[in-house]
């Protein structure tokens, strides 16, 4: 017994024997999820007009905002087209996204891993960027057919290469088993970090895309006697809240065979 | 009629698959380390039961299949489920004449000593230890233990399990 849970810890041996057995889990989470589905049919089917009439007002409203938005980003685009194609850099592509949902939180409390909708179908792969509406959440680290787990940022074996937004300092930036915190690793003493800066994607490692708001600065400890200065971030995505979450095709050629053997996350 | 040992088959089975859902029943992310150990508890009671005829080789399939669902390293249940089984099998005849609360006090001290190889094993993927909040399980499990028992007696009578 000890012997195999060596061999699946420091091996990849047992890989494939659970991507094999994990059909047998599939009815459970479906139905553990029933309670779910069944409140969201409540939601829906017992809603009242009042409520439904105002929800559309207000999405309509916003609406109206993001397409004022989306106008003014068509010609950002465009000219940072132009500029790019000045500097002979490649252009970046509109990432490709695919919605999914939860249905399913790892039991172990000390992973921080969730379940979600989408598998191997739709051409899920391992390594992908995994989005909620205000950040980065995690990365996909296994595919079965249907669904997928998702590493979120915060598990103590992640880690993830940003910059901040102000200024293009880099570092990596480490789960450490809190949902509300990630903790920036070697950040030297004198490097030019703030409280409130916002931290993006920097798209080193390429496993994620460049560019996304990964986390928010919450206080940086500064001891003179030390060589790097404590940085803790608060990360923007809501970890334990989001139910729909986005994931990302990245558009560069030969993308998963990039990722597989890149070292973005995992030390 | 079916032979009498195909119902307690059915049962048995019956409810280690309640307490796998049990298991895998998503919480809130900050709310996980209350989850009392199910299928520990059900594998305590049924032993308590069936001391001759439950057995480790099956309890060890079944923490292996935990360990499938939650996504852990494959042994990490069924290590700590056959440690269990084997101090449960040695003392039941001791632990049958204990009032309640002390059932509940023993049930504290396994699920404490089952919490132990999971927290070796995921330290050793590199995931460091939670402090004294891996002794939860064992807290929820210890106050939820009089219910399980009542529950499954009455079930056990119910159907006439013997």
């Amino acid at each position: 017994m000890i012997a195999l849970i060596l061999v699946g810890i420091f091996t990849p041996w047992l890989k494939p024997v659970r991507q094999q057995l994990n059909f047998l889990t599939v009815p459970f989470y479906q139905l553990t999820d029933i309670p779910r589905r069944l409140s969201e049919w409540g939601t829906v089917t017992f809603a009242s007009d009042n409520d439904l009439r105002s929800e559309n007002e207000r999405l309509k409203t916003e609406l109206l905002i993001y397409q004022r938005k989306q106008q003014q980003m068509a010609a950002l685009a465009a000219e940072n087209v132009r500029l790019r194609q000045l500097l002979n850099a490649r252009d970046i592509l509109q990432d490709k996204v695919l919605i999914a949902e939860l249905v399913g939180v790892s039991p172990n409390p000390l992973n921080h891993v969730v379940i979600v909708n989408r598998g191997s179908k739709e051409g899920v792969y391992e390594g992908q960027p995994v989005l909620d509406a205000f950040g980065l959440m995690g990365q996909v680290i296994e595919v079965n057919e249907d669904t997928s787990r998702v590493l979120l940022i915060s598990d103590p074996t992640h880690a993830i290469p940003v910059q901040v937004n102000r200024n293009g300092v880099r570092a990596v930036a480490e789960g450490v088993g809190d949902l509300n915190r990630l903790n920036l690793r070697h950040v030297s003493i004198n490097a030019d970090i703030r409280e409130g800066d916002l931290l993006v994607s920097s798209g080193l490692g390429e496993r994620f895309p460049v560019g996304y708001p990964v986390a928010e600065v919450e206080q940086v400890v500064r001891n003179s006697g030390q060589a790097f200065a404590r940085v803790i971030a608060r990360p923007m995505a809501r970890l334990d809240r989001s139910r729909h979450v986005l994931l990302v095709f990245d558009t560069h050629s030969g993308s998963s065979e990039h990722s597989s053997s890149s070292s973005a996350a995992g030390r | 009629m079916l032979p009498q040992y195909w119902n307690n088959y059915f049962i048995v089975a019956l409810s280690f698959f309640l307490a796998l859902v049990l298991a895998i029943y998503p919480l809130p992310l900050d709310w996980r380390w209350w989850r009392p150990e199910f299928v520990l508890l059900l594998a305590i009671y049924w032993i308590s039961v069936f001391p001759l005829t439950m057995s480790l080789f099956l309890l060890c399939g079944l923490g292996l299949f935990e360990d499938l669902l939650e996504g852990v390293p494959l042994g990490e249940h069924s290590l700590s489920m056959i440690i269990v089984a084997y101090i449960c099998i040695l003392s039941y005849q001791r632990v049958r004449n204990f009032p309640l609360w002390k059932e509940a006090g023993w049930v504290f001290v396994l699920v404490g000593l089952a919490q132990l190889p999971g927290n070796w094993v995921q330290s050793m993927a590199g995931r460091p230890l939670a402090g004294i909040l891996f002794l939860a399980p064992a807290l929820t499990s210890a106050l939820i233990w009089p219910l399980v028992r009542e529950f499954m007696d009455r079930i056990c009578s119910h159907y006439r399990i013997t």
